[in-house]
């Protein structure tokens, strides 16, 4: 056989091939059966996504029938009468979320710089672990902790001092009662800034040592060489990073519930409790009676996953192009 | 000759490796001196510890004397980032930076010293650009990214960045071993045009590139200075037979 192969030349490749195919059967056989099974979970999640969505906006339809584009306008929130705006969740959501990211990103990302530039690589380490166990700690955790020391805290210090100092600012009017939009946004920006250090981490991690020394051989002082290299290199990785964490905070129900006082109203003091999404859905959805009640709270669920699916689909892009910019660019 | 970079001595080590080892060795001024050797024979680690750049390897501890105009630059009181100012440093692979715009990678290095107007920022990148010989492939694009160059564009950029800071001594380490041989032939020929201002230093593993660049030359081999001595002399009448063997291609 190997003989005749070689004499044949030519046509040997031809009956290799087919040797090979008849002995690699049963393994590509497997193979098939493998990447049919992997196709299938795959898909599988992203079926139960659109049935989700299929199923929520089903059972929403009577509240979005009922209140068309009001219900995202409309700020009255009253089972009794059957009136329903989203408004004072939407902007509790937002609001606190937003400002939860404005106060951990910059000490998220100069945790990161101090892990990945300015101690030393052990102790480096040891501070990420640390970070990283924080976002290991159960939501209800921080909210107990948020409602039982930090709430009762606000309450007696920093927000009597606040009203004193600062009372003229419409952001401080109002009296101290410790659950309101301000304990929201920090028992948030606690929450997530281990994400936010841990990702910005990597991202630094990843700027190439070439840059830094780029930076450093042209008589850049540390912070100077973090400035014009390292943190170009990083930025949409850490804009990914941040958007990341607006998601998590967007999506954070149980902490949040615990202490920023449920009260669906729109007011621009941090003092004044507020409601987010996710906070009135675990609140009012065990207690319905009304259908429409059922369906304006599934509406809510509804404006709720599409603004966390879109959040995470612009951070997974930005922090995809950062790591394909890396393979690209230079070393 | 005047010496405008001197070793005396010179060891660095990394924790208990021994990678350069008591070095002697004058660099004249306004000249070009090739450092030459196998692989691992510790040339990086020497240009390094001209411009101090292992201040930043914790482990790597440099001992001897580096003088530069006949100042210690390892002396008390002195600051290294003012010594890597006076003496630049082009790398082995071209590293610009990627976020910035090609007019921006010039004056990078510049801006750090010096707050400067529109009109001086443009003055320098027109003449770092004209002297690395990449303005006219440029000067059409300067806002768009400096990935957008070719490699050996992307290191002529780097060598304008090095001169826009206003270097007295330029070390290359391998500047060409990333590019094709028609980018390396431009660098060798800036860097016959760069000794005219400034001193040259650069390593490299290509012999035929040692003796087409240099004045001197020096052999590196197992962290010590076998030989050096004026290119002509160490590639025609090496006293040593360690560098017959190696510019003959019999090691290495
Ligand atoms: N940052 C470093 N840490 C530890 N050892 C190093 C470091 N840089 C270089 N060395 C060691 O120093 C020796 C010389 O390396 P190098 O100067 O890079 O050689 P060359 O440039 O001649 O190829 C090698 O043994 C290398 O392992
Ligand atoms: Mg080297």
């Amino acid at each position: 056989m190997q003989q005749q192969d070689l004499i044949l030349g030519n046509k040997t490749m031809t009956s290799e091939q087919t040797h090979a195919e008849t002995v690699a059967a049963p393994g590509r056989a497997g193979d098939r059966i493998f990447r049919r099974l992997t196709a299938f979970f795959a898909l599988s999640i992203l079926a139960i996504l659109l049935l989700m969505i299929w199923q929520m906006t089903r059972e929403s339809l009577p509240s979005i029938t009922a209140f068309g584009g009001k219900f995202l306008t409309g700020s009255e929130w009253d089972a009794v009468q059957e009136e329903f705006g989203a408004l004072p969740f939407l902007f509790g959501s937002v609001i606190s979320s937003v400002l939860a990211i404005l106060l951990a990103t910059p000490l998220s990302v100069a945790t990161a710089l101090l892990i990945t530039e300015i101690v030393p690589h052990r102790l480096g380490s040891a501070i990420a672990s640390l970070v990283e166990l924080l976002a290991a700690i159960p939501s209800v955790i921080y909210g107990l902790w948020g409602v039982l020391v930090m709430a009762p805290w606000l309450q007696r210090s920093v927000q009597p001092w606040l009203v004193d100092h600062f009372g003229f600012l419409p952001f401080f009017e109002g009296a101290p009662y410790g659950v309101s939009m301000m304990a929201g946004v920090l028992i948030l920006a606690v929450m997530i800034v281990p994400i936010i250090t841990a990702i910005s981490r990597e991202v630094l991690l990843a700027v190439p040592r070439s840059q830094r020394e780029a930076a450093v051989a042209l008589g850049a002082t540390r912070w100077e060489a973090i400035r014009i290299a390292v943190l170009p290199y990083g930025k949409s990785g850490i804009l990914g990073a941040v958007i990341l964490g607006l998601g998590r905070a967007i999506g954070e129900t149980m902490a949040v519930t615990m202490v920023i006082g449920n009260t669906p109203q729109i007011s621009w003091s941090l003092l004044s409790p507020a409601y987010t999404m996710p906070s009135v859905i675990a609140n009012e959805f065990a207690e319905t009676t009304a259908k429409i009640h059922t369906a304006a709270l599934m509406e809510i669920g509804l404006i709720l996953l599409a603004v966390t699916l879109l959040i995470n689909i612009l951070a997974r892009l930005l922090i995809w192009s950062v790591t394909k910019g890396q393979k690209q660019g230079a070393a | 000759m005047n010496a405008k970079v001197s070793l005396e001595n010179m060891s660095v080590h990394f924790g208990g490796n021994h990678a350069v080892k008591s070095v002697n060795l004058d660099f004249p001024a306004n000249s070009v001196t090739a450092i030459i050797g196998p692989s691992g024979c510790g040339k990086s680690t020497l240009l390094r510890s001209i411009n101090r750049m292992h201040d930043l390897v914790p482990t790597a501890r440099v001992s001897g004397r580096i003088t530069l105009d006949g100042k210690d630059i390892y002396g008390a009181g002195v600051d290294p980032v003012s010594i890597r100012r006076t003496i630049g440093m082009v790398f082995q692979k071209p590293n610009p930076f990627p976020a910035m715009s090609i007019h921006d990678n010039v004056v990078a290095g510049y801006k750090l010293n010096n707050t400067l107007k529109r009109s001086e920022a443009d003055e320098i990148v027109e003449s770092s650009l004209r002297r690395v010989a990449l303005w006219d492939e440029v000067k059409d694009r300067l806002k768009s990214s400096a990935m957008d160059l070719s490699g050996g564009q992307q290191q002529r950029l780097c060598i304008a960045r090095t001169i826009a800071v206003q270097p007295e001594v330029i070390l290359m380490d391998e500047p060409c071993s990333a590019l094709d041989p028609i980018a390396t032939l431009k660098i060798e020929e800036l860097v016959e045009e760069l000794k005219e201002q400034y001193t040259v230093i650069i390593v490299t593993h290509n012999m035929q590139q040692a003796a087409r660049v240099s004045d001197s030359t020096a052999f590196m081999y197992m962290g010590e200075m076998v030989e050096s001595g004026p290119t002509k002399k160490i590639f025609t009448n090496p006293e040593m037979k360690q560098t017959e063997d190696y510019i003959t291609g019999r090691f290495g």
